[in-house]
């Protein structure tokens, strides 16, 4: 809808078959787990190589619908992920509704007057 | 291998009505009218990120976050329950990289980094719901900021 509206747009993805079937005008696909798709945490220098990669891929995607793959690697000796991700058991518990409201009202705490 | 999220998914969610994933056929298209280099960005994140005591999402959430381009880490939340956020809430910067995108821009490789930026639950199993109610509200967004490419990164 973004592109129709006449702005050129671009997104990372780490899901490959579901950006295939969706096509979206440019893509950059990066194989690292979800929550993850520009990088480990505190890890400035590959998150900066990543970001970078995307911005440059604006300029060299010339045909709509193409997907340029980022030769990343999440971690060469551990590819457990790619068989655990997005499997039952791999999302944590949810935090009961208690704690969870617990949380918020902190966090709005922290920022009134 | 890439993960094969379709038939994981299936499985995963498989006490619900299977998802019907959109398939497009066609491929909308605008070509870049300037260098990265001199462009504005618009940067967005699906990953549920919340600024400082901005509303918390929920299930089945069109909404949308206003964050401001320079806010500091330690005034950005996450609320999201379809990938694990630990890291994310250690770091933003894996599914928003708010800070990336400012040095880029500092180093001059991006123009400018759009204000705000913006965030929103990518957790939303009506497709219709987020074309219909979310997407146009983003677009009048960018519009009225005059962006001049649009950057999304998922969770």
């Amino acid at each position: 809808m973004v592109e129709e509206a006449g702005i050129p747009t671009l997104c990372m993805t780490s899901a490959l078959d579901i950006t295939q079937a969706v096509k979206p005008p440019r893509s950059v696909f990066v194989n690292f787990p979800l929550g993850h798709q520009t990088g480990r945490p505190n890890d400035p220098a590959m998150q900066r190589q990543i970001v970078h990669d995307a911005m440059r891929a604006f300029e060299t995607i010339a045909t709509p619908g193409d997907i340029v793959q980022l030769p990343y690697v999440w971690d060469p000796s551990d590819r457990t992920w790619e068989t655990q991700d997005y499997t039952k058991g791999w999302m944590p518990k949810r935090p009961s509704p208690e704690a969870s409201d617990l949380a918020e009202a902190e966090r709005v705490a922290r920022y009134s007057k | 291998m890439p993960v094969a999220y379709i038939p994981r998914t299936r499985e995963l969610y498989s006490d619900f009505t299977p998802y019907r994933w959109v398939e497009n056929e066609t491929v909308p298209w605008t070509p870049i009218r300037k260098p990265i280099a001199q462009s504005k960005i618009a940067l967005m994140s699906s990953g549920g990120i919340m600024y400082r005591d901005q509303p918390r999402f929920h299930y089945e959430d069109a909404s949308y976050r206003r964050i401001p381009r320079d806010a500091a880490r330690e005034d950005l939340y996450i609320w999201h329950f379809g990938y694990r956020t630990a890291d994310a809430e250690k770091d933003p910067n894996c599914v928003f990289p708010l800070e990336r995108m400012r040095e880029l821009e500092a180093e001059h490789i991006i123009g400018e980094l759009s204000d705000p930026a913006f965030s929103f639950m990518g957790g939303v199993y009506s497709a219709r719901k987020v074309r219909d109610l979310l997407a146009p509200n983003i677009v009048d967004e960018l519009k009225r900021a005059h962006v001049d490419a649009f950057y999304l990164v998922p969770a």
